[in-house]
């Protein structure tokens, strides 16, 4: 990750803040900083997003293919992961640098979207054991700011939410084989949901959601929670060196859930917004 | 909890209505300066078919016969003199190298700090090898430069109490191009903060000193908890700071202070978004226009 240096008595200073819920750009603990989100950037892609929070800005496009199911789960679709770290966001990611961050995003990924609570993998099921919808989602990172994990996945909402996958009609042709039949309404597709993951960064005795790179650096451990709309916690994962109290854990894992819960509702009323501005939208793209 | 999302917008560039003889001369990469062949060529141009053209995006200087272009967006080039605020990023023997947004990292001698209880004497190995005990790597420090080696690295020091190691507070990162030249750069703000403008365009806000402390040249960094009300200050101080600098408004105490004053009406963490970013800028540009004429 793009690591910032800090010295001993600005990390003072942080963690003094944030135990009194007042961090260094003046949000409390459970605050978001200032995002942005656009789908529909990338025309080549079905499904594409670009979401800004604060500094870190992430490009997510989504190619939904017909492919043959995991022979373990032949009910179920899938979705395949790529991270890609421009040297754009920093210099340590030039040619092979952004390669370790950019594993260890996709496996992250990985674990908690190919989970059927997260998303209904069924649904992108078209014949078991022989058909079946794979979306390949290419996530690229311009710039890096801090909490990445929260704005890929908001990244992937925007941009599955701007995927319609159409729906098929298996038929049988004359020789015995099948035949896949894309339906003729453009307006017959299926939109796919999924939950949200949303990092706490343990810093001192309190926890705060959307660190910064600096509050990073002050923080031992963090943990991330993929959470659906409903407030269900789908995946959790422990990153970083330090160590996590089993209360602490319960803490942060309720907190995660209330903030993962209210991230949902204002998303999608703004992807609503946003699609029923229809052609007179003003694409700001990236020269805005 | 509060999550602020919404679509982007195009930014509007702001302009203030500026009167043509205020304009400065600007150029653009491309930009002819001068048909004229009688000038000499500096930093910034390039002769292209016989005339003299602009490389660089800023302002045209002449000096006489010579014609450079001080492009806006530059690291930092230091002067004897300026202020500068660094982080330390090596201990090297009997030097630190000193990060300050220039093209190379800057060097602080050892001969060129004060020693604990203002000593003066001649620095001895055990000097050298208790360096990190006074600067580690991570360390902030205001310093001065001293001068400028032939490759264009700075040398900087801090033979001087209000130089030295920073305690805390909060670093703002910014453009060179922005800070105004002024004749002191140390501000104690009348609204319970103090700032440290340094020239490279890293400026250091933290809680004023009280009377009781004694200027200890940076040895001491007091760890005490800094009281709410002036942690609400710094960040308040911080997001102005911010927002100014993305309106590319010139940063000095009194713009500082004006644009604070705007912002009072808005809560912490509002004034990052851009509308009321936009609007405390402007009431900033009214109020300094207004004290100038």
């Amino acid at each position: 990750m793009a690591t910032v240096q800090v010295s001993e008595a600005e990390k003072v200073y942080i963690l003094h803040g944030i135990r009194d819920d007042l961090r260094v750009d003046g949000r409390g603990c459970e605050d978001y900083r200032h995002m942005e989100v656009e789908t529909d950037v990338v025309s080549n892609t079905d499904g594409s997003a670009k979401v800004t929070l604060g500094h870190t800005a992430v490009l997510v496009g989504i190619k939904a293919e017909i492919g043959k199911p995991r022979p373990l789960i032949p009910n179920e679709g899938y979705l395949e992961f790529f991270v890609d770290c421009s040297a754009n966001a920093t210099p340590e990611f030039e040619g092979r640098g952004g390669e370790e961050l950019g594993t260890e995003l996709s496996n992250i990924l990985y674990k908690v979207f190919n989970n059927e609570h997260s998303l209904d993998l069924r649904s992108l099921c078209i014949s078991p054991g022989e058909h079946c919808w794979v979306l390949y989602v290419d996530v690229l990172l311009l710039q890096c700011d801090g909490n990445l994990y929260d704005a890929i996945s908001i990244a992937i909402k925007a941009a599955l939410f701007n995927t319609k996958i159409p729906r098929v009609h298996i038929s049988s042709d004359d020789e015995g084989g099948k035949e896949i039949e894309l339906s003729d309404d453009p307006y017959d597709c299926m939109r796919v949901n999924v939950s949200c993951i949303v990092t706490l960064c343990k810093i001192g005795h309190r926890h705060v959601v959307d660190a910064t790179l600096q509050e990073k650096a002050c923080s031992v451990a963090s943990l991330i929670i993929s959470v659906t709309h409903k407030g269900v916690i789908t995946c959790t994962r422990k990153v970083g060196r330090g160590s996590l109290d089993p209360e602490s854990i319960c803490e942060m894992t309720e907190a995660g859930r209330r903030v993962g819960k209210a991230l949902h509702s204002p998303l999608i009323k703004l992807l609503q917004q946003e699609e029923s501005l229809g052609k007179k939208r003003q694409k700001v793209g990236f020269l805005g | 909890m509060a999550v602020d999302m919404r679509l982007p917008t195009v930014i509007k560039a702001m302009s203030l209505s500026v009167s043509a003889a205020d304009r400065k001369d600007m150029v653009v990469p491309g930009d002819v300066i001068t048909s004229d062949t009688g000038f000499m060529r500096g930093h910034g141009t390039y002769v292209d078919e016989d005339k003299l053209t602009a490389s660089v995006a800023g302002e045209v200087q002449r000096v006489d016969k010579l014609i450079c272009v001080r492009p806006l967006k530059t690291r930092f080039n230091g002067e004897v003199g300026d202020v500068v605020v660094g982080r330390i990023t090596e201990v090297q023997q009997k030097r630190w190298k000193v990060e300050t947004n220039s093209r190379l990292d800057s060097v602080l001698l050892l001969s060129s700090v004060n020693l604990p209880g203002g000593e003066l004497r001649r620095r001895s190995a055990e000097d050298e090898l208790t360096m990190r005990e006074y600067l580690q790597e991570g360390d902030l420090i205001s310093a001065e430069v001293q001068s400028v080696f032939s490759d264009g690295a700075l040398s900087l020091h801090t033979r001087s109490l209000k130089y030295g190691k920073l305690g805390q507070g909060v670093l703002v990162q910014l453009s060179p191009s922005l800070i105004k030249r002024q004749k002191t750069h140390f501000h104690n703000l009348p609204c319970g903060a103090s700032i440290i403008l340094g020239n490279n365009g890293f400026v250091w806000l933290y809680p004023t000193p009280g009377q009781q402390e004694e200027e200890a040249g940076g040895f001491y960094t007091s760890l005490e908890p800094v009281s709410l009300s002036d942690r609400e200050v710094i960040s308040r101080l911080r997001n102005c700071l911010l927002a100014l600098a993305a309106h590319k408004v010139l940063l000095y105490d009194t713009s500082v202070l004006y644009c604070y004053e705007s912002s009072l009406q808005h809560q912490v963490k509002d004034i990052l978004k851009p509308e009321v970013m936009e609007e405390i800028v402007m009431l900033t540009q009214q109020k300094l226009l207004e004290q100038e004429g």
